[in-house]
């Protein structure tokens, strides 16, 4: 069989420029437009923008490496600004990170979870629900997951101020580096080092999930560099994608009344809310992957060695796969499928985790808050990939 | 359409092969005459053994030749009995069997790993025959104690060759390397295994460096059921919804439910992920996941309802829905 390929068509708009970081759909609806794969000039690589193309590189992880690293570069042969987490590895080394992580995080384990995380999120949410106006944001979706995640992995209470600048770091650097990550990175080494510390076996505590990661090194499954880098994933990739997370879905929820008094109806559905919330407004939106071997996607020639960038948050908004109302917020749309969380080998493992707080917070909120709605407009944050807002003022009628 | 629950079919032992050490093959025809309902590769049968015995045994025939069912049967000495009563059945015997019906489905993926422990090889053979059918990349790793107890063993490797299947006997080159075996995960592989507990229970460890979903398995839970009316059908009231759903065999829980309008969260539906975990406030589960723990299992607090029912002699569950 011959597979007859075409040129991918080439875009000149930068994916990475001020206004499509701000608001990034109209310029994904014209990248989806475009064609199955397009090349960007900007960044000198390929991207993916529709479902299928999305989910095929995402599910294909033998040509589609994740080895050559999540940014622009290719790390292989320029490495990169820290040792290679589990994100960064292919098989066969993957395989034992991801073990000893899946076995540690998985329905058991973060079932557990949802009686202490339960009286910080009621808390917060019945001071918010005394006032009339917050800010959903700087009040609630960077304040819960800092109280409740970094307990769960047990680091000390010492240099959690870290947390925040170094999750900005690590996800800035899947973009190029543009004036955003200069500044991510500014105090990268004070970050980066502070963080390392509470990797450390003798600064966890002794239940967490950090202490239990680091089990699995004297069960031989995986050695002291690993389980450190395996605690760093954990307080990387688990604290600023939960509070996009948050955020996000009461930025939806904040102009859906109707979808905010069916679920007080019914705070069963929260779990759906979030859900649809993540696929409409995916916290984490692209990021690359490396062509291992010539390939053809889309009807393209790929060369082994480019870069594909690859974007989550087109593929949860395109009208093949979820329908002309894409864009639109519909609680009733079963969203699964999704990939917010990824797809495939590399999915989220936090995934139950951040789905627990994300549940957690908006329930509690539901139980106390009849109304929400926008009190101004939100300030959408400034990043290479991620999707959130820096500031949701919301006006509010206590239930 | 499906058999309704604890229909049963007259058959007859049509032939009786001793197919290795232990291990009977029994060809089952209609007493009727007529051909059996379509079924897929994965799918087992009730025999009722006699005494109010119901084994459920995977058939290893071909879905294309619905003129005969096809069972492998070892015999297990400390059993409740039901693999002893199969083996005395001489040709010609009569025998009460359902309809096929198939809690370990294939699912169409490019490449398959199969992996067998002992007798658990029997719902795979029709699994490789609709694989090389279809042109698909695929590998069988079965282990066994020796080749004199492995069933069928001999017959694979001539019709497919040494290069798909493995045979790994312990007393030649010692037990199956999982490491090795499942240490480097392949894109679009889909792993279906079957066997002992024990060697399940590694898999599943092992695959958890796959992707999520990757992984199938069928445990030999109707072995120790006692008289499971496997798919029977049973009730569930949804506690927080208000109503009461009937079950029918044919159906899962989340299935049923669904159609009454009442939504659950749900990913794999094939008990892989976890995501439909839902509380139960009363009644007794069959847990057909492979994602709770033991604990999990024994404290029966919580079930996967897209692929977990109601244990035998619990004619109710009451959810948290």
């Amino acid at each position: 069989m011959t597979v007859t390929t075409h040129e991918a068509n080439v875009l000149g708009e930068d994916p990475f420029e001020t206004a499509n970081l701000l608001d990034p759909y109209p310029f994904l609806g014209r990248l989806r437009d475009a064609g199955a794969v397009s090349y960007l000039e900007s960044t000198g690589s390929y991207a993916v923008a529709g479902y299928q193309e999305v989910y095929e590189v995402l599910t294909d992880f033998e040509t589609y490496i994740s080895s050559g690293g999540l940014g622009p570069r290719d790390i292989r042969k320029d490495s990169g600004w820290r040792p290679p987490s589990i994100l960064e590895s292919d098989p066969p080394i993957h395989t034992v990170m991801r073990r000893a992580l899946t076995g540690v995080i998985n329905p058991s384990t973060v079932r557990a979870l949802r009686e202490p995380f339960t009286p910080p999120a009621a808390e917060l949410t019945e001071q918010l629900a005394q006032r009339k106006t917050f800010d959903a944001i700087t009040d609630l979706a960077e304040k819960y997951p800092l109280r409740v995640f970094p307990d769960a992995v047990g680091i000390p209470d010492v240099g959690r101020e870290h947390l925040l600048p170094y999750g900005n770091m690590v996800f800035n650097a899947f973009g190029p580096e543009n004036y955003i990550f200069k500044q991510a990175f500014a105090q990268g080494d004070e970050h980066a080092a502070a963080v390392m510390r509470n990797c450390q076996r003798e600064n966890l505590d002794d239940t967490g999930f950090g202490a239990q990661i680091w089990k699995r090194v004297e069960d031989g499954l995986i050695t002291e560099q690993q389980a450190t880098l395996l605690v760093r994933a954990l307080l990387s990739a688990g604290v600023d994608t939960t509070i996009f997370g948050i955020g996000n879905t009461l930025s939806v929820l904040a102009r859906y009344p109707e979808a905010w008094a069916q679920l007080r109806e019914n705070p069963k559905m929260a779990k759906f809310a979030v859900d649809e919330a993540l696929r409409l407004e995916s916290p984490f939106q692209k990021f690359h992957r490396t062509v291992a071997v010539d390939t053809v996607l889309g009807g393209v020639h790929l060369p082994a060695g480019a870069k594909v960038l690859v974007f989550l948050g087109a593929a949860n908004r395109d009208p093949r796969k979820w329908g002309e109302n894409a864009d639109d917020f519909d609680l009733n749309r079963n969203a699964s499928g999704h990939v917010a969380f990824g797809m495939g080998l590399h999915q989220c493992v936090g995934q139950p985790i951040a789905r627990l707080e994300m549940e957690i917070v908006l329930q509690q909120l539901l139980e106390r808050v009849a109304a929400i709605e926008p009190d101004g407009a939100p300030v959408p944050i400034l990043h290479n990939v991620l999707r959130g807002f820096e500031s949701l003022p919301v006006r509010i009628t206590a239930a | 359409m499906s058999a309704s629950a604890g229909a049963t079919i007259d058959a007859v032992v049509d032939q009786v092969d001793v197919v290795a050490d232990q291990v009977v093959s029994l060809v089952l025809r209609r007493t009727d005459g007529r051909q059996f309902q379509p079924w897929q590769p994965g799918a087992h049968i009730d025999v009722h053994v006699g005494d109010g015995l119901v084994r459920q045994y995977s058939l290893c025939s071909s879905p294309e030749e619905l003129d005969h069912l096809r069972i492998g049967v070892l015999h297990v000495p400390d059993s409740r009995g039901g693999s002893k009563a199969v083996h005395a059945l001489l040709a010609g015997t009569p025998l009460t069997i359902s309809e096929p019906r198939n809690n370990f489905p294939m699912r169409e993926s490019r490449r398959y790993l199969f992996l067998a422990g002992g007798i658990g090889i029997t719902p795979l053979i029709p699994m490789l025959e609709a694989a090389h059918a279809a042109g698909k990349e695929w590998t069988l790793v079965y282990g066994g104690r020796s080749r004199n107890t492995m069933a069928f063993a001999q017959q694979l490797e001539d019709r497919y060759g040494p290069e798909r299947i493995r045979i790994i006997a312990e007393d030649e080159v010692g037990r199956l390397d999982l490491d090795q075996i499942l240490g480097m995960p392949r894109a679009h592989m889909l792993v279906y295994a079957c066997g002992p507990g024990g060697l399940l229970g590694a898999v599943e460890e092992r695959c958890m460096g796959w992707p999520p979903g990757a992984l199938h398995t069928e445990r030999f839970v109707a072995s120790t059921l006692g008289a499971a009316a496997a798919n029977a059908p049973f009730e569930v009231e949804l506690a927080r919804t208000g109503t009461t759903v009937t079950v029918p065999n044919d159906k899962t829980i989340l299935e049923a439910v669904e159609e009454v309008g009442v939504r659950v969260l749900s990913s794999c539906r094939g008990g892989l992920c976890g995501t439909c975990e839902t509380q139960i406030i009363s009644g007794e589960p069959e847990h057909r996941d492979a994602v709770l723990s033991e604990e999990d299992r024994e404290a029966g607090e919580v079930m996967l309802v897209c692929v977990s029912r109601a244990a035998a002699g619990c004619p109710r569950l009451v959810l948290d829905l």
